[in-house]
């Protein structure tokens, strides 16, 4: 279709619908135009403009008598968000439960990833692929409830660890970073498996032919080559954690994170202008994040 | 790679680990949708079929249900076109700020679900001022599930090339034509996998779901949130969450199996 040429003009060139269609043929511009406005419009007055306003409604203020937005511009919000303890502790919280949560991830997804890209046989290999992507398609809460079914009390866990003297951590930060770390670990797996892959077979057989080890030749030679796509894959463990408020919910017992704050603001407290300033935070981090890693490479990865 | 006998076991030993510990969770939810137990009791006291009764006669789950459906259905058409313009766009055309374009079809998927959902929240409440209903869900997941159309259609074009189109051009067939007998059913399948993958993301999300729904407007897993918590409920979560991993993963599948990765996968 990008071809430019003009159909030559012949009898059939009579009716509206083949004058239209060779007046498209022939500007593609025009094609081009009809096809991007339904979709830019979309997104661009859905999505950006509510993006856009998000950041200008933080710089807002509620009335507290009428619950009414006064839309003159206030740093009150910004301000409370570096004076008031309560915002400090939950950030410094939500940070701590993504970082764990991340290396958790990665951590767990290494092996695995290895496992898949250079060791399993095809068949294995493709058979652990299905594997690790079937949960990925299960849905979010019916993750979430069935680590609040093992981690209940008298539920799977404490029935397991029992005969050595142990308990289920119950509901809390514990349990929070067990569930987000089980949601988000297809996201760390694949990134790091695509670039397990991608390490040439050549390396590997030249570092065992110079005499290297097995462990030494993951540790000298995979490890440092799959460093991009680690990162990578931190960027969605990371990112998604911020993000989240339900799982904390649901097994986080009393404890909160940046995104119960920024929901009960919205919800409860019908404070929009603060929740667009809580919302801020994340995406702060995410934004610090993506700026310290970008030198890795690891968003060619993504 | 030449690994030692040690290596290599410990490795599989390791991998196998970590897939029970993934499937273990959901094997737990499904057998405690059948234990007589009210408060996930481990190991399940006796067995029973009463809680897959209550949750199919459950008004408020079957209407939770029809609810995420409908919004499901209007979010995936509105996807279809929006995805599929996009996708023809910047396949077919070179044109300046195409970069651009590509990341804001990603970007909605990429932000964190709370960023997505309190900016639409915010957007359609204080900016335009209308009151959050179905209709607001549906458009907040109509933004997002773009990206999946988007995704499969953009990926068929690459594949199929132009040759068939300018053949048929050539022969004398208008616009029209071409699109109805010769693009249309090159992208029938892809059309098929992006929308389920569509309808299955719409009909699972709770995060933007919650920031844009409206008062009394109970999608399935806003239902399945608001009883997890109650006490005595956890055994009819159990059975729609059964229902929802076969409901999410079968659709998933054919996906999977209709998509441009599947006859990828079948080649090699």
């Amino acid at each position: 279709m990008t071809s430019t040429t003009t159909a030559p003009p012949t009898h059939r060139d009579t009716t509206l619908a083949r004058r239209v269609s060779s007046f498209l043929h022939a500007h593609p511009g025009v094609r081009l135009t009809l096809l991007l406005t339904a979709p830019l419009t979309w997104l661009g007055v859905v999505y950006i403009v509510a993006l856009a306003l998000l950041l200008v409604t933080a710089f807002w203020s509620t009335d507290s008598f009428t619950g009414d937005i006064d839309t003159s511009f206030t740093l009150e919000n910004i301000v409370s968000l570096f004076t008031e303890s309560l915002y400090q502790t939950v950030t410094l919280r939500t940070l701590l439960v993504a970082i764990t949560v991340t290396v958790i991830d990665v951590l767990v997804a290494l092996p695995i990833a290895f496992y898949m890209a250079k060791v399993a046989s095809p068949r294995t290999k493709r058979m652990l692929m299905i594997l690790v992507l079937m949960p990925l398609w299960a849905s979010y809460l019916v993750k979430v409830y069935a680590w609040r079914s093992v981690l209940a009390e008298n539920g799977l866990l404490s029935w397991l660890v029992a005969p050595v003297g142990g308990d289920t951590p119950g509901y809390g930060v514990t349990a929070t970073i067990i569930a987000i770390s089980y949601l988000w670990l297809p996201f760390v797996i694949l990134p790091i498996h695509a670039g397990m892959e991608r390490v040439p077979d050549s390396l590997l057989e030249a570092s065992s032919d110079l005499g290297a080890r097995s462990w030494r030749t993951l540790f000298s030679v995979v490890l440092p080559l799959a460093v991009p796509a680690i990162i990578a894959g931190t960027i969605f463990s990371f990112a998604l954690t911020l993000g989240d408020y339900i799982t904390v919910r649901i097994v986080g017992g009393t404890s909160q994170m940046l995104g119960n704050l920024v929901y009960d603001n919205v919800g409860s407290a019908n404070n929009l202008p603060l929740a667009s300033a809580i919302a801020l935070i994340p995406i702060a981090i995410i934004f610090l994040y993506l700026f310290i890693v970008r030198r890795s490479g690891a968003l060619n990865n993504l | 790679m030449r690994l030692s006998k040690p290596a290599r076991v410990t490795l599989a030993i390791i991998t196998g680990a970590i897939l029970v510990i993934v499937y273990v969770p959901l094997l737990v939810v499904v057998l405690n949708s059948f234990s007589t137990s009210k408060s996930l009791t481990w190991p399940p006291p006796g067995f029973t079929f009463e809680w897959w009764g209550r949750a199919f006669t459950n008004p408020g789950a079957i209407q939770a249900t029809l609810t995420s459906a409908v919004i499901a259905a209007i979010a995936t058409a509105i996807a279809l076109v929006l995805g599929t313009l996009a996708a023809f766009a910047l396949q077919r055309f070179e044109f300046f700020g195409r970069e651009s374009v590509n990341l804001l079809v990603i970007l909605p998927m990429a932000l964190p679900g709370i960023v997505t959902g309190i900016a639409l929240n915010n957007f359609f409440r204080t900016i335009i001022g209308i009151d959050l209903s179905l209709w607001t869900i549906a458009v907040a997941h109509a933004t997002f599930c773009i990206v999946t159309v988007f995704n499969n259609v953009l990926a068929r074009l690459r594949r199929t090339g132009t040759n068939l189109e300018e053949a048929s051009s050539d022969l004398g067939a208008g616009v029209w034509t071409t699109f109805r007998l010769v693009t249309f059913p090159q992208l029938r399948s892809a059309l098929l996998a992006g929308g389920l993958l569509a309808f299955a993301l719409s009909f699972d999300e709770i995060i933007v779901t919650t920031f844009t729904a409206g008062q009394g407007v109970t999608t399935l897993p806003i239902f399945i949130l608001n009883n997890m918590l109650r006490p005595g409920q956890a055994p009819v979560i159990a059975v729609i969450a059964v229902v929802l991993i076969v409901v999410s993963i079968v659709p998933i599948a054919i996906a999977q199996r209709l998509g441009d990765g599947a006859e990828e996968r079948a080649m090699r």
